[in-house]
């Protein structure tokens, strides 16, 4: 009989050859947030490279709004990043309201402000449910997606849909608020806050969930900057840079909120930063609640075809996710040109070589959930 | 180790702060109530004064559905020939790929004749492979089901009404300045 080794310590005896694996990860693995395959070469439990492989969920989006007129491009927008759909479609709709030199109605405006941040606490709970599970907590996913679910009944009774809304048009909304909606806001706001409150209560200081966040997948600001971190990604490293502060676009300048940052860039900042982002969004959602005013909402162009002048345009905007970038050519037909969308997650994940190689398998999970991409933007 | 325990001893603490009522359902026993709003399969209408669809085949709902899921025909009206129908033409042939129809609302939102609804109708799963291809009948009767449920009125009878209501505040208001006018003068 074989003797038991008894002296196991933590590091391998010195003769031992070094044999390279090779880990497929994905397209279906569970953590990697949709159809996303990784290629590790993994030594014992280290890795050693990376090769993603995207284009699973490639659908051809820019391609197809080429055909489609500037009205039904809206329906695409919304399949984009579908954790976030209103943000999405509210910077393809100033897009062309800039070309145009449209004027939106004030309450459009606030009607817009108060949906798109809504859908970003629903995203970011989306991700604080998704992160929990990366790490090995299933409860704050429970409790997080109470709170998403919430927002979404609301999103339903205001656009009829829950995610595919098709709601912003150009040059305002395509109807009002529902009767009913202050009544709906008002009791969704406290029950929010709780459910915000209680999924950070449950994870942000947690010992396990710090152990298994802080001081992995730390990368710094500069190379941030060089790999085009945007959104929280980017302010986990401690870089305040938010498009909703740096270039305010809509109305964002008339409210009064702080930017969070993280200090280390690495994936538990990354989390504490949309944390505190879903305090910040409820604060801009009390504010424009409060000054919304009455009238009109919908486009002073009635349902004329949309033609705008031939020209180029480049609209951005912050998603949950970060600096979302849509440059749109007209050639003055009903139907755009060429448009290109600059995708946050896209570029965020286009760090994750970096940021794997010399980690952990079982950190892998951890800081690609800490990038909170969505494979639909990434593929488009 | 004790790390361990103190992240248990937090997820234990906030179960019990959060026991309360589920606030799930079981769906497919207890079903869903949908938004007043809730966008459904699209549906064709049913004018119950006339008795003939309201849709006339005009085609406009199919040069704007972004995914070209729909197909239609319009005819001569035998209705309006006997002169009880205002419609000179009415379809005669409809069909919406609902497999293919992203529930957008799009062809709600053009359409000039009241004639297409966002139905509350969202489960739908049947046996043969183009059983979602649905045809005018079957199209008319969600849609009808859809006018019972909610008491449907034409959009534009709505906004008609809301007109003239606006209209006549405005020319009460009128009178009323007119004759505060009148009675100054004579002051
Ligand atoms: S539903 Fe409306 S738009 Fe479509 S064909 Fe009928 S009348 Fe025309
Ligand atoms: S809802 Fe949209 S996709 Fe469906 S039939 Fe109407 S326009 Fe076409």
């Amino acid at each position: 009989m074989a003797e038991i080794p008894t002296n196991l310590t933590a590091n391998p005896p010195v003769n031992a050859e070094p044999v390279e694996m090779l880990l497929n990860m994905g397209p279906q693995h569970p953590s990697t947030h949709g159809v996303f395959r990784m290629v590790l070469w993994v030594d014992g439990e280290k890795i050693v490279d990376v090769e993603p492989h995207i284009g699973y969920l490639h659908r051809g989006s820019e391609k197809l709004c080429e055909g489609e007129q500037y009205h039904q491009v809206i329906t695409l927008f919304d399949r984009l990043d579908y954790v976030a759909n209103f943000n999405n479609e509210l910077v393809y709709c100033q897009a062309v309201e800039k070309l145009m030199g449209l004027e939106v109605p004030e309450r459009a405006e606030y009607v817009r402000v108060i949906l798109c941040e809504l859908n970003r606490i629903a995203s970011h709970l989306l991700y604080v449910g998704t992160i929990g599970l990366d790490a090995g907590a299933m409860t704050p996913t429970m409790f997080a997606f109470r709170g998403r679910e919430r927002i979404q009944s609301v999103f339903e009774a205001v656009s009829g849909a829950r995610m595919m809304h098709n709601y912003f048009r150009i040059g305002g909304i395509k109807e009002d608020l529902p009767d009913n909606f202050e009544q709906l806001i008002a009791e969704l706001l406290p029950l929010l806050r709780e459910d915000v409150e209680e999924s950070d209560r449950i994870l942000t200081f947690n010992e396990i969930f710090l152990t298994r966040l802080k001081d992995v997948g730390t990368i710094s600001a500069e190379e941030a900057i060089d790999f085009g971190f945007t959104g929280p990604c980017l302010r986990g490293c401690g870089i305040e840079y938010d498009v909703r502060k740096a270039q305010p676009y809509s109305i964002y300048d008339r409210f009064d909120f702080d930017i969070p940052i993280g200090l280390d860039g690495d994936c538990w900042d990354r989390h504490w930063v949309r944390v505190r982002e879903m305090y910040e969004s409820l604060k801009i959602i009390e504010q424009a609640l409060e000054q919304m005013p009455g009238g009109e909402v919908v486009s002073s162009l009635g349902r004329r075809l949309i033609r705008p002048p031939a020209g180029e345009v480049y609209m951005r905007a912050e998603n949950p996710r970060g600096e979302i970038g849509v440059h749109l050519i007209s050639n003055g037909t009903d139907r755009p040109y060429r448009l290109k969308v600059r995708p946050p997650s896209f570029c965020n994940l286009s760090a994750i070589r970096r940021l794997l190689t010399d980690s952990w398998i079982a950190d892998s999970v951890v800081i690609l959930g800490s990038l909170d991409i969505v494979l639909g933007e990434v593929d488009r | 180790m004790l790390n361990s325990v103190k992240g248990m001893m937090l997820t234990l603490a906030s179960t019990f702060q959060g026991l309360r009522k589920p606030v799930t359902r079981e769906y497919p026993k207890a079903p869903t109530p949908v938004q007043p709003r809730f966008m459904g399969f699209p549906a064709l209408t049913w004018d119950n004064d006339v008795g003939e669809p309201f849709c006339t085949g005009c085609m406009v709902c199919i040069r704007n559905c972004p995914t070209q899921c729909m197909s239609a025909s319009m005819m001569d009206n035998p209705l309006q020939q006997e002169g009880q129908s205002h419609r000179r033409k009415i379809v005669d042939y409809f069909e919406i790929n609902l497999n293919r129809c992203i529930l957008c609302g799009i062809c709600v939102e053009v359409c000039n004749f009241d004639a297409i609804v966002m139905s509350h109708e969202h489960e739908m799963s049947t046996y043969e492979r183009n059983g979602d291809r649905v045809a005018l009948p079957a199209l008319l009767e969600i849609g009808q089901k859809y006018q019972r449920e909610t008491n449907w009125i034409p959009p534009t009878v709505l906004a008609k009404a809301k007109k003239d209501a606006e209209d006549a505040t405005k020319a009460a208001e009128e009178a009323k300045a007119e004759t505060a006018a009148a009675v100054q003068e004579a002051d």
